[in-house]
């Protein structure tokens, strides 16, 4: 197996205003599963694809936005290294004991210059529904709603980009799958572990810890002219879509949770392999490297954020 | 279904009238203003109409509102504090109206944000 160190996404935790309303969304609409609900009330969700106990978390608050994004590593004693690794570079690395979350072993979590907290975990329970491993059919369960197989990225705003790529590519060992450089720098950063076009995205943006979206990955374009059948059938708040983005090339629709945190189902994406170089993008063609049939950006991309 | 039929005026952030929108109880206000505004009835307006989530958690189209009830769903406090709510300040999105309402649009409030970091507003 070649994937080492930090393997993928594994979870996001989402403050949301409404939990009844979050929970439905997320569940009938979106069609993720409720895996349990934690004693401190937070609800712990996941696609039927994937294997994992969880991978997106949801807390009730009085603000909307990001608490945390996790990725999973392929064995225990990354963590070790990686926490070393983090400390030299000069971020303080805060222990998480395993049960913090239910079905999920120790975590070391830590907070990157744009001022988002990272996590990184080894462990991690099974729980139903999952995908099946002997003669395995297409899916478990029928799947609902919008059919997202799993939760796949996240896109995040704050400042010293820069500083965040470096982090990422020096110390957790991302490479740099694409990148828009404006004159006066860089704007955008897309990043992978594996060979996704991206697992985490970040926008230089002067507030920290912003949250832009996070993203369920689907089958195939019909899916996402479905999830736009439901956004409008439901009345979803839309942002814009179904459009497809120049940059990964995936076919997407941007919508509103009930807690206004920017959702994204989308299909498709190149394959990235870490010999390949870094796409770029500069301030003339930015408008279809972000929205490919628009070719200009909408007034809420720069500009909303959770 | 009986409909209740409310008119909303709006005014910019330097009090200057932009027009009008016919509201609806079970309807955001800011969802009028974006028909409104679909229709050349907004004018004089700094960018556009401010339109973010329409579910009250980016902050985009936080506004006064100078006369007139409504309701409200949970907005975050991020961006409408219990003082901000106590002055009448709201984020248009979460709220329905409940008779004639006169609105004013306010900036977002934006926080934690470095002296010398560079603004990347288009």
């Amino acid at each position: 197996m070649a994937l080492t160190g930090v393997l993928r996404p594994g979870f996001i935790q989402l403050r949301v205003l409404d939990m009844a309303a979050s929970v439905e969304y997320y569940t009938k609409r979106i069609g993720f599963h409720v895996v349990t609900k934690g004693e401190d009330g937070r609800v712990y969700l996941k696609a039927a694809d994937e294997f994992d106990h969880h991978s997106l978390v949801l807390r009730q608050a009085d603000t909307a936005g990001l608490d945390l994004y996790a990725f999973k590593v392929r064995k225990d004693e990354d963590l070790d290294s990686f926490k070393k690794r983090i400390e030299d570079y000069g971020i303080e690395v805060d222990d998480v004991r395993a049960g913090e979350q239910p079905g999920i072993g120790r975590r070391i979590s830590f907070v990157i210059e744009s001022g988002h907290r990272i996590e990184l975990y080894a462990q991690a329970e099974m729980s139903e529904p999952k995908p099946l491993i002997h003669n395995p059919d297409v899916w478990s369960v029928e799947p609902h709603g919008m059919r997202a197989r799993r939760m796949d990225h996240a896109l995040l705003y704050g400042p010293n980009i820069e500083k965040v790529l470096n982090f990422f590519v020096k110390v957790l060992d991302f490479e740099c799958a694409e990148r828009v450089d404006m004159p006066d720098g860089l704007l955008a950063i897309w990043l992978t572990a594996g060979m996704k076009a991206h697992d985490i995205a970040f926008v230089n943006h002067p507030e920290p810890g912003k949250f832009h979206h996070v993203a369920f990955e689907l089958e195939d374009w019909k899916d996402v002219g479905n999830a736009a059948d439901i956004i409008t059938r439901y009345n979803i708040s839309i942002d814009i879509g179904p459009t497809r983005h120049g940059i990964t090339r995936g076919q997407t629709i941007y919508f509103f949770d009930p807690s206004g945190n920017r959702c994204e189902v989308f299909a498709g994406g190149y394959t990235y392999y870490p010999d390949h170089p870094t796409r770029t993008w500069d301030e003339k063609e930015i408008g279809r490297g972000i929205f490919y049939y628009e070719r200009q950006l909408n007034d809420a991309f720069l500009s909303v954020v959770t | 279904m009986s409909e209740q039929r409310f008119n909303i005026d709006v005014e910019n952030i330097n009090a200057e009238f932009c027009g009008s929108s016919t509201g609806y109880a079970d309807e955001r206000v800011l969802v009028s203003l974006e028909r409104a505004q679909g229709f050349g009835k907004l004018k004089n307006l700094p960018k556009r109409l401010p339109v973010g989530c329409r579910r009250g958690g980016c902050g985009i189209c936080r506004a006064r509102i100078l006369e007139g009830n409504y309701k409200r769903d949970p907005m975050s406090r991020e961006y409408v504090t219990l003082e901000d709510e106590k002055e009448g300040l709201v984020l248009l999105c979460a709220i329905y109206p409940l008779s004639d309402l006169k609105v004013r649009l306010e900036p977002k409030c934006v926080k934690n944000v470095e002296a010398n970091s560079q603004s990347l507003e288009i």
